[in-house]
């Protein structure tokens, strides 16, 4: 199925909350995971037979499991904060993705089935019946959230859409109704060690050509080193980095620092992706299993340091989580835990941001830089959600602003700032997050990316940037799809790193 | 003893037996509940003290509200706050001798009581004038707001219009606490006001009114940024690791 005729939306120059049009967006929906990519990772191949009682009864489990889901579920007052917040209903104007609408398609059947209200009286209080049509509503909205918790900051209880949108994905993979995309991409990572796929073998010719085109380029022998026993930082990134435009420049980047920081790392070929797609689709188990890769490879090249690429979902994943799911982080009494974090060097943060990593060198003065050489670059720059607001860098809250903007301040002259309440905490999704970087939602992931094209546009027009850095895979491939949509060139969109790249100056530090 | 002396009485009984009981329940129910993942809202405070204060602006002063929406925060912090004032304004009705800040707050609480009704009416306007909250509003959500609008206006009501012997109305009260149930004047305003009060407590611990335990157990405003310092485990997740 080709993807629908769909027209890009006009970019207005006051932004304005559309007028709601219900099922604008009802065609819309990945495609549905087939039976060998399911049995792949345990999920039943097809939707299972009795799949209402399976899909009540694994809801019940989650409410047990996990306090946020309980307690977003019964908060909602239904007040409207967050009804003109997320950037997939201010694209495409359908009902079903504001926040709340949202989480009322899963809150209607907790309610009839886990509430006395919603027992007694269910009309009263919008509880419904987990039908055919209230399921594949499930399957479409819950695949319509790019879980960037742009809602959260809104919400007065807090309720983040992306822990509901989670458990939805969870509790439709439980039935055997999951989406391909991410499902057959958890598949790959457990069989082949990265989300695309590419073998250990075909991961160190392109490491090799990236040291010949890097010699080339700069006459300096940069290593991308791969499987070092002993190396003192392993660099965990999205596969992306390896292969594709623009992610490759700043893995150019990444190696650049080190090289002339001295340091020595390396990559994985065990742990070649910092991506955790078991997140996208609210999975505990795929989550840690997925994460459990970066433990043993750092376990088997005794780092010292693990440090994550430029990677929204994965920063989030590391920073937030792996501490819990693996171990790597610090302040752990367990053995399972200290095993590792005694191995780890525990002047650093564990694990840091390659952003992190480069600022405190830039402030050591351990690197140096030709800043003019960006000078073709006005540069904005581009929060991306997870990192916005489900991490943080450096010692602060809000690091994760300031870091990112520092460095390329640090390595370019010419910086511009997108309109207040589109950047920082508030800032929109590039549309292509969450799972949804697949080309049969491409309506979707243009239409969500208005918002941000609509302030991105403020700046091209105003102070003529032409060039948007972002520190995540998923944005810089989201934006490259998009751009062209919105009439921008898709090469404006870049790295953090790829600046660096640019402007760093290698070999003669002292 | 009137027939509607002895209603009234069981029937608060009854109500304060469930708002309590109720709420212990999905209190403890939250409490219980682990939180596997760190998920704070980020910028999110690094340390305990950083959350009692985040939590603090967040219910004194609905931080996210104000960020999100002015409207909506005008009119609910002008209704949370004057129920508030008038909640305590009600404590002379259950003390003896009536606690002298009790006393301060009168003249307030009077005031609030038409406060409180404006913002409900705020709030009910958006329901049907704002085509998104219409969108998502149910029926009980209407209700809700005819609730509380129905107590704050019978409440008025008695002050202002139909005079209720409020010495019989605390007299019954102080009774109701003392487990010695004293006469409650026959007055129909007031028979409404107590009904509705009474139903409010009774729909609490069933309804969307859970939002005032729940705020403090939501994990994106509870929970301090510091996933990298401290290893946080919960239980069923650490019994995956025993394998």
């Amino acid at each position: 199925m080709a993807a629908a005729e769909f027209t890009t939306p006009e970019l207005k120059e006051f932004p304005a909350i559309p007028a709601l049009r219900p099922d604008a967006m009802a065609e819309s929906k990945p495609y549905v995971a087939s039976d060998k990519i399911n049995a792949a990772i345990g999920f039943p191949g097809e939707l299972v037979p009795d799949w209402e009682a399976k899909a009540i009864g694994r809801l019940g489990e989650l409410l047990k499991k996990y306090r946020s889901l309980k307690v977003y579920l019964d908060s909602c007052v239904h007040c409207g904060a967050c009804t003109d917040k997320c950037h997939y209903f201010l694209g495409t104007s359908d009902p079903k993705n504001m926040p709340v609408a949202r989480q009322d398609l899963l809150r209607g059947v907790y309610r009839r089935h886990f509430t006395l209200a919603g027992k007694l009286f269910p009309k009263l209080v919008g509880a419904t019946e987990l039908t055919r049509e209230v399921l594949d509503d499930w399957y479409k909205y819950y695949n319509q959230c790019s879980e960037c918790r742009r809602c959260s900051v809104f919400c007065p209880y807090g309720i983040d859409t992306a822990e509901i949108t989670m458990a939805g994905r969870e509790i439709l993979d439980s039935i055997g109704y999951g989406q391909k995309y991410s499902n057959e991409i958890i598949g790959k990572v457990h069989k082949i060690g990265n989300n695309l796929g590419l073998p250990g073998p075909a991961l160190e010719d392109t490491l090799q050509g990236l040291e010949e085109d890097v010699k080339e380029d700069t006459g300096v022998d940069v290593k991308f080193p791969m499987d070092v026993q002993g190396a003192e930082v392993l660099l965990v990134t999205p596969s992306a980095d390896f292969f594709a435009e623009p992610h490759i420049d700043s893995l150019i980047g990444y190696a650049k620092v080190f090289h002339a920081a001295g340091v020595s790392w390396t990559l994985s070929s065990k742990a070649s992706e910092a991506g955790n797609f078991g997140m996208f689709i609210g999975n505990y188990d795929q989550l840690r299993r997925i994460a459990l890769r970066i433990r043993e490879a750092a376990l088997e090249l005794g780092v010292k340091r693990i440090v994550v690429g430029e990677c929204g979902h994965a920063w989030r994943v590391a920073y937030s989580f792996w501490n819990t799911l693996t171990g790597v982080g610090a302040g752990a009494t367990d053995p399972f835990a200290i095993e590792l974090q005694k191995q780890l060097d525990h002047r650093y943060k564990q694990p840091a941001h390659i952003c992190e990593v480069t600022w405190d060198l830039i402030q050591q003065g351990a690197l140096k830089f030709d800043k003019e050489a960006n000078d073709h670059r006005i540069v904005t720059f581009h929060d991306s959600c997870n990192v916005a607001r489900a991490s943080r860098m450096g010692d602060a809250p809000g690091g994760q602003f300031e870091i990112p903007r520092s460095i390329i301040k640090a390595v370019a002259n010419k910086y511009v700032e997108m309109a207040p309440g589109t950047t920082h905490e508030a800032t929109f999704c590039c549309g292509g997050g969450g799972g949804l970087l697949t080309d049969e939602l491409l309506e979707l992931r243009v239409k969500g990316a208005l918002p941000r094209m609509e302030a991105l546009k403020q700046v091209v027009d105003r102070d003529g940037v032409n060039f948007m850095a972002t520190i995540c895979a998923i944005c810089k491939a989201q934006f490259t799809k998009v751009l062209p949509y919105y009439k921008f060139n898709r090469g404006m969109v870049g790295g953090v790193h790829q600046l660096v790249s640019t402007a760093i100056k290698l070999g003669s530090n002292d | 003893m009137s027939a509607a002396t002895i209603f009234f009485a069981v029937i608060f009984y009854a109500a304060t037996a469930i708002l309590v009981a109720g709420l212990a329940y999905k209190i403890a129910d939250y409490y219980r509940t682990p939180a596997p993942l760190k998920i704070p809202t980020t910028p999110a405070p690094t340390g305990t003290g950083g959350v009692v204060l985040r939590m603090l602006r967040e219910v004194a002063l609905f931080e996210s509200l104000f960020k999100s929406n002015l409207w909506i925060w005008a009119f609910g912090i002008l209704f949370h706050g004057a129920l508030l004032l008038v909640l305590l304004r009600h404590l002379r009705y259950f003390t003896e001798p009536v606690w002298f800040w009790v006393g301060w707050v009168q003249p307030f609480g009077l005031y609030a009581g038409f406060a409180m009704v404006a913002g409900l009416i705020g709030l009910w306007g958006r329901r049907f004038l704002v085509e998104r909250i219409r969108y998502i509003s149910t029926p009980s959500d209407h209700l809700m707001l005819a609730l509380l609008a129905g107590i704050g206006l019978s409440g008025l009501g008695m002050k202002f219009l139909m005079h209720t012997d409020i010495v019989g109305v605390k007299a019954f009260f102080l009774g109701l606490m003392r487990f010695d149930i004293q006469p409650l004047p026959a007055d129909i305003g007031l028979y409404v006001h107590l009904t509705l009060v009474a139903a409010l407590m009774i729909v609490f611990p069933f309804s969307k009114l859970l939002h005032a335990p729940g705020v403090f157990f939501s994990p994106s405003r509870n929970q301090a940024d510091d996933p990298r310092e401290k290893r946080h485990l919960a239980p069923w997740a650490a019994e995956l690791e025993k394998n």
